[in-house]
């Protein structure tokens, strides 16, 4: 296996710009997805910084106090609203929602099925290449006229008030949309019909169930949005009056539409990233996740009831008395699936044989981060605290704790486990770990004075606040850099194992017993070059570790192949390593 | 899988004879003049409940002959009506919200209709209200 | 077994011809496309829900101005585009039969009929169209409209005899309710052409997707074994003309 002969697989089996440009191979779009996702993301967080610098310290009146005033003919506040609407747009659409279920799952879902491809790969590349399209609309609103409405679009300001490159931005998100229905389109249909033989439903790997709920999700709710966003730019273009109360409209439809859906995709956010977490935990706990059904269960509960609660989101923005307390009750039935989750977790991690391989650090930092996301989230679905904590950074720290403490570090850990199948090249795990805390660090310590200055009534989205909020700003900004150099790390750590010299990973690294691994790193055009044989997905006894490979071996012959045999019967070495 | 005297099977889909869809085509015009018809009548408070119910009708027909429903798999049908659910679910709530906060819209109307009608002159010093602002397109 | 095959080849010589090489099976590709197809459908249905509910709640809160509004919209012109659409989705559901038998004269022919029919449907839409347009019976933000609140349009000649019936209406009012009943018809025509241009905008992405089965068609690459795209247009177009089963009665008929 470590031959010096030139392997062909699909990183190289084809060249030129070309042909990654027009693959139909759902590994490449993967892996293109990916780069693209993390070069939104960069975007996003040099808007992230902008904004926790100008908010570093209380400002005079005049002008910021990092940002100079009357640039380009917009004041410092201005520019200061174009900054966190366009991270929070492009943060959303652009990184977020397409990025555990486009990059890792176009990446893992085929091959976890020992499939060859999705079902519609031409379907797939479109996808892609809409999002890229989405892309270039929000960098040319964000080129043109900037975008200040806040990533919500709220009519009538963004129909009737606004001065900014609306349109072009919503045109963006609508577009962006149909990349996500599609992709979600394409894994439901995937996994409904390219399950191999002997991968009944609950057999299936648990990313693979939580890739399934997001995409009903998808296919359910984003239309929904398009549609939202569509009547907003047709309002703004031709003055239709559907929510412009001054033609008559109604601004609390433009919310339902829009929470119609934006609720139900924050758990096309996170929803994918416990999928990751729970592949993560079993596989370097070596041992079955526990709760096994009630994981895969919970997944389609969560899609379910994110649909019955997106009034929460309303209680202060015109939402009736009513319809709000029946928004609050049913807000907590979401709490009961998130927190099995949780649990079986924990649950799988004791008496676990763990091993602390970077994507287990990020692992470990999601049930940390997403357990004080979810439970902060309790106080804002309760309808009278909210009165109190609605628009205050208690709720900007909740959101980011959810959204960027579980969905983003659980790409991250994502990206971490899988680049050895990617790339075929083992990362070093000092700089990966590194990376990991101190982004974990640099979160806490970003968000949690958040919640402090929330609590005591500091708005978001304001330019300036009241100098009794100056020490938590302050933390809040040295943390938000300290998170900038730990992401900074974890990428590099990344890049650092592609340059220079290449550590070889084996086919399977880390012990998985997911069909995934059973390709060589990195797969074949085609995926396998052996039918893959399906088993239990969390099963790690049928593999040792194998010191010659330097990954996992199964310990059986498998289909009496005359190569695994071989390597098979090589070792049955101690599981543990690193 | 219902048995049909007129069903054929073939390949891998259902083929349906064409009497049964001249049939449906039949039933979905009669429908149709029922609907006008009873659309220029006076129901007592009933017109939408009839209206709506003669179109769903029309539409249980397409979904279940044109659309094959009644041969295909059943989770397609679950999917269809799942669809439904969920609309179902958006517009209860909605409507729902939209029945309670109404009085405070009219009420509030109603006022500034009146503000409006004693200083004409604030339109024009607000000139966000009434007209979309000049935007990107120009 | 798995869906892999022994050796990277991708086209192994077992596959037939119409059977792309992730699949083992024409019938397993078959249900994945159709599958496929109605998880889209759905995904139309809440497209159109968005409108749907914002034409609900702006009915329910001003029952009279869509009543009124509705006289406005010719009933026979709506009636006739209805059965318009029923004939050719009864062509429609005929050319995946034909296809299904193999019968590429009377497929192409039937989706020759259904292409003809849904340019008929939008020739209608346009005579609908321009004569509101000319008449002023448009949304309240336009400038060519009779309710739009800053300069409301006075039609002239032939056209003026909707904003007559209007201005009948209003008569009786006080200056306030006259001018917020003029305001929320701005709202009625609003919601009636986002309602109806969205689904004219699908009867144009259905006659494109139909020229193409067309075109398919006469190349005669349908048949039993390879019918799929047909069903699926036919599918989509069914849709269509489920939707507009629902927008007949909605804005045509308010009694």
């Amino acid at each position: 296996m470590n031959s010096v002969e030139k392997e062909i697989h699909y990183l190289n089996h084809e060249k030129g710009f070309k042909s990654w440009f027009w693959t139909l191979d759902h590994k490449r779009l993967g892996l293109m997805y990916m780069w693209a996702v993390i070069a939104a993301f960069v975007l996003g967080g040099v808007f992230a910084m902008l904004v926790r610098m100008e908010l570093m310290q209380p400002n005079s009146l005049e002008g910021g106090q990092f940002l100079s005033d009357q640039v380009g003919g917009l004041s410092a506040a201005d520019r200061y609203n174009h900054f966190f609407t366009l991270h929070g747009a492009i943060m959303v659409f652009l990184v977020i929602i397409p990025g555990i279920p486009a990059a890792l799952g176009n990446f893992a879902l085929p091959m976890m099925l020992g499939a060859k491809d999705v079902a519609f790969p031409k379907l797939n590349r479109f996808s892609f290449h809409l999002w890229l399209t989405g892309a270039l609309f929000f960098v040319g609103a964000l080129l043109w006229k900037g975008l200040d409405t806040g990533w919500t679009f709220y009519a009538p300001y963004s129909t009737s008030h606004s001065d900014t490159s609306v349109i072009m931005a919503t045109s963006g998100a609508f577009i962006l949309g149909f990349s996500s229905i599609f992709t979600g389109l394409n894994f439901l249909v995937t996994i409904h019909k390219l399950r191999p033989e002997g991968m009944t439903w609950f057999r299936m790997p648990l990313f693979l169930w939580a890739i399934y709920a997001t995409a009903v999700i998808q296919i359910l709710a984003t239309p929904v949005i398009g549609i939202a966003l569509l009547m907003l730019s047709v309002e703004r273009w031709l003055g239709i009056g559907l929510f412009d109360p001054a033609l008559g409209g109604d601004p609390v439809l433009f919310e339902h539409l829009f929470w119609f859906y934006s609720h139900p995709a924050v758990y096309v956010m996170v929803l994918p990233a416990m999928g990751v977490v729970s592949e993560l935990i079993a596989n370097f706990s070596r041992k079955p996740i526990f709760g096994y059904r009630s994981i895969a269960m919970s997944s389609v509960a969560i899609a379910i009831f994110s649909f019955i609660v997106w009034g929460h989101h309303m209680y202060v923005a015109g939402q009736s008395e009513v319809v709000s307390v029946i928004f609050s009750a049913l807000t907590f039935s979401v709490a009961v699936p998130s927190a099995i989750k949780v649990f079986n977790w924990v649950a799988t991690l004791y008496k676990g044989s763990i091993r602390l391989n970077t994507p287990m650090w990020y692992a470990l930092a999601v049930i940390w981060l997403f357990s004080i996301g979810g439970l902060t989230g309790l106080f804002l679905g309760t309808l009278g605290t909210d009165i109190h904590l609605h628009d205050t950074y208690f709720v900007v720290a909740h959101f980011h704790f959810v959204m960027v403490g579980s969905a983003i570090f659980a790409f991250i850990g994502g990206i971490y486990y899988w680049w050895p199948k990617m790339y075929g090249v083992m990362y070093n795990e000092t700089y990966g770990r590194l990376g990991c805390f101190l982004s974990w660090f640099g979160f806490n310590l970003t968000f949690l004075p958040q919640f402090v200055a929330g609590t005591r009534g500091m708005p978001r989205r304001y330019f300036d606040y009241d100098p009794q909020f100056a020490s938590y700003n302050m933390w809040s900004t040295i943390g938000a850099m300290v998170l900038m150099v730990g992401l900074v790390i974890g990428l590099f750590a990344l890049v650092h194992s592609l340059i220079g010299q290449r550590r070889k990973a084996p086919a399977n690294p880390w012990g998985a017993s997911t069909l995934d691994w059973q390709c060589t790193s990195p797969p074949p055009p085609h995926n396998f070059d052996h039918a893959p044989s399906v088993d239990d997905p969390y099963d790690h006894d049928i593999l040792r570790w194998d010191e010659q490979e330097q990954g996992f071996m199964p310990i059986d012959p498998v289909d009496g192949d005359p190569n695994l045999a071989k390597m098979g019967s090589a070792r049955t070495a101690p599981a543990t390593h690193s | 899988m219902t048995v049909h005297a007129h069903d054929e099977h073939h390949g891998l889909g259902h083929v349906l004879p064409v009497s049964t869809l001249a049939k449906v085509l039949g039933a979905l015009v009669a429908l149709t003049v029922l609907t006008v018809i009873t659309g220029k009548m006076d129901l007592y408070g009933f017109d939408l409940a009839v209206a709506m119910i003669i179109a769903t009708t029309k539409a249980v027909l397409v979904a279940l002959i044109f659309m094959h429903l009644k041969y295909d798999r059943g989770f397609h049908g679950f999917i269809f009506l799942g669809s439904l659910l969920f609309v179902g679910v958006f517009l209860a709530y909605t409507m729902t919200d939209t029945a309670q906060y109404q009085g405070d819209i009219r009420q509030f109307n109603q006022q500034s209709v009146a503000e409006e009608l004693l200083n004409p002159l604030d339109d024009e010093a607000d000139p966000g209200a009434g007209s979309p602002p000049g935007n990107e397109g120009h | 077994m798995s869906s892999a095959h022994p050796t990277a080849d991708a086209h192994g010589h077992d596959h037939p011809k119409h059977l792309a090489h992730h699949y083992d099976t024409l019938e397993q590709q078959f249900e994945g496309n159709k599958l496929g197809m109605w998880a889209f459908l759905l995904t139309e249905i809440l497209f159109f829900s968005g409108l749907f509910v914002a034409y609900s709640v702006l009915r329910s809160n001003y029952p009279e101005v869509f009543e009124f509004g509705s006289k406005f919209l010719n009933t026979t012109l709506g009636a006739t585009n209805t059965i318009v659409l029923l004939v050719s989705s009864f062509t429609a559901a005929s050319a995946v039969r034909n296809a299904q038998l193999g019968e590429t004269s009377k497929l192409k022919m039937n989706l020759f009929i259904t292409l003809l029919c849904a340019s008929a449907f939008m020739g209608i839409k346009y005579v609908e169209y321009s004569h509101k347009y000319h008449a002023g019976l448009l949304w309240g933000g336009n400038a060519h409209s009779l309710f739009n609140p800053e300069a409301p349009y006075v039609p002239h000649g032939d056209h003026a005899t909707d904003s007559l019936v209007v201005q009948e209406r209003i008569a009786g009012m006080e200056v306030d309710e006259s001018r917020m009943f003029m305001r929320n018809m701005g709202r009625f025509f609003g919601v009636y052409f986002c309602l109806t241009g969205l689904h004219g905008i699908h009867v144009l992405i259905g006659m494109v997707v139909i020229t193409w089965l067309l075109r398919r068609a006469s190349r005669g690459e349908f048949g039993p074994d390879n019918f799929t795209a047909v069903d699926l247009g036919a599918l989509y177009w069914h849709l269509v003309d489920l939707i507009w089963i629902f927008l007949f009665p909605l804005l045509y008929l308010i009694a």
